[in-house]
């Protein structure tokens, strides 16, 4: 009795399962979408606005990470591979080139606007004014010895004083994103390289050994003042309520939503304002992308007009919806850019450097 | 043989008594504090649990008169009509006053973007009401959601909250009015995912995960009581059976990523299976269940009497009979409460779906087993890496449902334990 049960149970399971490769293989009705936390919202609100307003199906997004995202991407040109994938940086030319190899030849790049990485920290304690070199200073694994001379020692600073004596008397103590994250990328390559090339020797060093230079710059401190929480922006900014004393970095948006409790720092002068990012002002910011795969235009059904719904004025403009979600916009005259490229279908190609 | 000492046993017994007494009650008390103390964890999880997310069980509504102008429709394209137009149209009338397309933009915004879509659905059900005027409760945006729901603090500087002072003395205005009140946030049980949270609902998580555990089910149990049977009722004990049985209670024990891993290279890249399907779900955690399954119901085999067995050998039943008949029956209360524990457990992993692409957003509800879907734990998880704050107390109302989900299955558990339990 048992044994049938089974048979039968079995049978039919592997007929679905059957039938489902089949419907895989003659196509999908809906749009693949994969990619970068830091996009996911910004391309969840377009994708249910777009398929709220027209007769395509909603397209389904994945949030996998910029990495992650390129990986799936790349995997080929098969229908079962994603159409888009969201990127919070360009895309690599080592991932340029796994595509190429693996049959996805040509890709639209779409830029869609910019995204600022705050440092902030607790309404309760003050609002502080950092340069890049502070940033770098306070969190790097090895600093340039304070007593001078041009070698490096491993982090002694303890306070914001000891940084910079204009700054509070205060542990430092950083919460940010782990190594996988996209923010954490562009925070390393805006923020901390940026404080890096303000000292001379240090700056020299990118003539002579690339790597090293980049091994200065890019590592951060281990010793307990930079503290990885995770990939939770929410989570951050909790524990930032619970310790005036702590700092967070994470992006735009957050600060945005939670105003009342959290402030950023000011950098360079700058504090963290929707306009001040959108002018350029605010050093700390960097473009979001997303990579369109060609060959599935016109066989993936909506393809053209998600695009066309990215792109449009109510969604990426200046006063669009996007806008209200944290997104800070290009100027005009780079949004017509990619527009453009949309149009016309432009293909990217990046060669080594 | 200890009469010729002076001290005799007893002595030596009533002596260390006292002690032993105290020895008890402190091991007694051990027990009790240990109990005491997950309690009040628990107790303290549900408490914060359910005082952030009471308030998601309700949503602010607005209620504007809404003009469904003749002229504004064309019969043959409902869907074409500016539904939006209608709802700002309408806003526009309740404060007159307001000029100046800032201010406007403003005022349109304490509307939730989905009232153009519910407005849609109401023509698109009865299309009578065109050239007709209504009341409609429509749902308010989030920020006055958050606002009226004491979220959003009234005396900061207007700088540090996404509502002007504006905003707040219309809302305030509205409140007066009537036109604004909480009532019963429908919405949430019956919406997929949404970006706008005042729109989101669990729906398309809770289907998805009802397929996912459907498809585990169908598969876990049979495959795992047709092992268990054969394990301990007709496999010889050698070297292989043992091979077998430790390897088995490994499984229970590795990761779950690693079944996600391998559902990603086997059902994915070699079968070629839809990504973020409940099917590929049901599969991988059918994996991971397995070994619970099996394991439980083997120990409930082992505990129906041998007795009973032997009696049905004994009066001619074959081996086949006395387990079908007999041995099955018996343990299969035991095999149930296995089997349950196993989807429970299911039922909250998130790690394996990670790797098949169920974490994902998805908007529509799921029809079947091959469409893309994602499950309520992972809903969750979605949430709370959102950054709008209406999300907080979604969060906490969609941990709300997996626990009902979860303790009604656990108490379905124990209840069919106790109904079909024997004892001897």
């Amino acid at each position: 009795m048992f044994k049938k049960k089974v048979f039968i149970t079995a049978a039919a399971l592997f007929a679905v399962a059957a039938t489902s490769n089949v419907q895989a293989a003659s196509g999908r009705d809906y749009i693949s979408i994969v990619g970068s936390s830091t996009v996911y919202p910004f391309a969840t609100t377009v994708a249910e606005q777009f398929g709220k307003t027209t007769k395509f199906k909603t397209p389904k997004i994945e949030s996998t990470g910029s990495g992650g995202g390129m990986k799936l991407f790349c995997a080929g040109a098969g229908i079962e591979t994603p159409d888009i994938t969201n990127a919070s940086r360009r895309i690599k030319f080592s991932e340029y080139e796994k595509c190429q190899s693996n049959g996805v030849k040509e890709i639209i790049e779409v830029k869609i606007g910019y995204d600022g990485i705050v440092i902030a920290n607790s309404k309760k304690a003050g609002r502080i004014d950092l340069n890049k070199k502070d940033i770098f200073l306070a969190l790097a694994k090895d600093v340039p010895n304070p007593k001078g001379g041009e070698t490096l020692v491993a982090n002694p600073y303890k306070t914001w004083k000891d940084v910079n004596p204009a700054l509070p008397d205060t542990k430092i103590e950083v919460l940010g994103p782990p190594p996988t994250s996209g923010t954490r990328d562009a925070f390393v390559e805006l923020a901390m390289e940026g404080g890096c090339k303000k000292i001379g020797w240090i700056k020299a060093l990118k003539k002579k050994d690339k790597k090293h230079f980049k091994a200065v710059c890019h590592t951060v401190r281990e010793d307990g003042a930079y503290i990885e929480a995770g990939e939770n922006d929410n989570l951050i900014v909790q524990k930032l309520q619970a310790n005036p004393d702590a700092f967070g970095i994470f992006g735009y948006s957050y600060l945005d939503q939670n105003s009342d409790k959290i402030q950023g720092a000011l950098v360079g002068g700058e504090a963290p304002t929707f306009d001040n990012i959108a002018a350029g002002k605010y050093p700390v910011s960097r473009p979001l992308f997303f990579y369109v795969k060609k060959s599935h235009m016109g066989v993936v059904p909506g393809m053209a007009e998600y695009l066309g719904e990215f792109s449009s004025e109510k969604a990426w403009g200046a006063e669009g919806y996007l806008a209200d979600k944290g997104l800070i916009p290009m100027p005009e005259a780079e949004r017509k850019q990619y527009v453009d490229a949309i149009k016309t279908a432009k293909n990217l190609v990046l060669t080594k450097k | 043989m200890n009469s010729d000492k002076k001290e005799s046993t007893m002595d030596k017994v009533n002596r260390g008594l006292a002690k032993r007494y105290r020895k008890e009650r402190r091991f007694r008390l051990f027990g009790l504090g240990a109990i005491i103390t997950s309690v009040a964890f628990l107790g303290l999880l549900f408490v914060s649990i359910a005082a952030n997310g009471w308030t998601a069980f309700q949503q602010t509504e607005i209620l504007l008169d809404i003009h469904f102008d003749a002229e504004k429709f064309d019969v043959d394209a409902l869907a074409a009509a500016d539904y939006g137009a209608l709802v700002k149209a309408s806003m526009r009338e309740l404060f007159p006053n307001v000029k100046g397309r800032q201010d406007k933009r403003k005022l349109y915004k304490l509307a939730s973007t989905g009232a153009s879509y519910a407005l849609q659905d109401m023509v698109a059900s009865d299309t009578s009401i065109i050239g007709t005027t209504r009341k409609v409760w429509l749902p308010a945006d989030d920020e006055v959601d958050m606002f009226l729901k004491g979220y959003i603090p009234r005396d900061v500087p207007e700088s540090d909250r996404r509502l002007t002072d504006k905003q707040v003395s219309w809302i305030d205005q509205l409140v007066a009015d009537g036109r604004l009140e909480k009532k019963f946030n429908m919405t949430f049980f019956t919406a997929g995912d949404s970006r706008e949270p005042e729109l989101a609902g669990i729906r398309g998580a809770a289907v998805g995960s009802l397929f996912t555990l459907a498809v585990t089910l169908l598969l876990s149990f049979p495959i795992g009581v047709a092992t268990a049977v054969y394990l301990e009722e007709f496999a010889p004990k050698n070297k292989w059976t043992d091979l077998i049985e430790v390897n088995i209670n490994n499984l229970a024990a590795v990761p779950s990523i690693v079944f996600g891993l391998l559902g990603l290279a086997v059902f994915l890249n070699v079968f070629g299976m839809p990504r973020s399907a409940p099917l590929v779900g049901g599969l991988v955690l059918t994996l991971m269940t397995l070994p619970t399954i099996i394991i439980a119901s083997r120990a409930s085999l082992k505990s129906v009497p041998p007795s009973i067995r032997e009696a049905a050998l004994g009066v001619g039943a074959s081996k086949m009979q006395a387990i079908t008949h007999h041995i099955l029956p018996l343990a299969m209360p035991g095999m149930m409460t296995g089997t349950i524990i196993g989807m429970a457990q299911a039922l909250g992993e998130t790690a394996p779906l990670l790797m098949i692409g169920m974490v994902a957003f998805i908007v529509d509800v799921p029809g079947s087993v091959t469409d893309p879907s994602t499950v309520l734990p992972v809903q969750i998880y979605l949430w709370a890496d959102s950054p709008e704050r209406a999300f907080v107390e979604r969060t906490s109302a969609a941990i709300m449902v997996l626990l009902a989900f979860l303790i009604s299955m656990n108490a379905f558990a124990v209840f069919m334990r106790r109904k079909f339990e024997r004892r001897w």
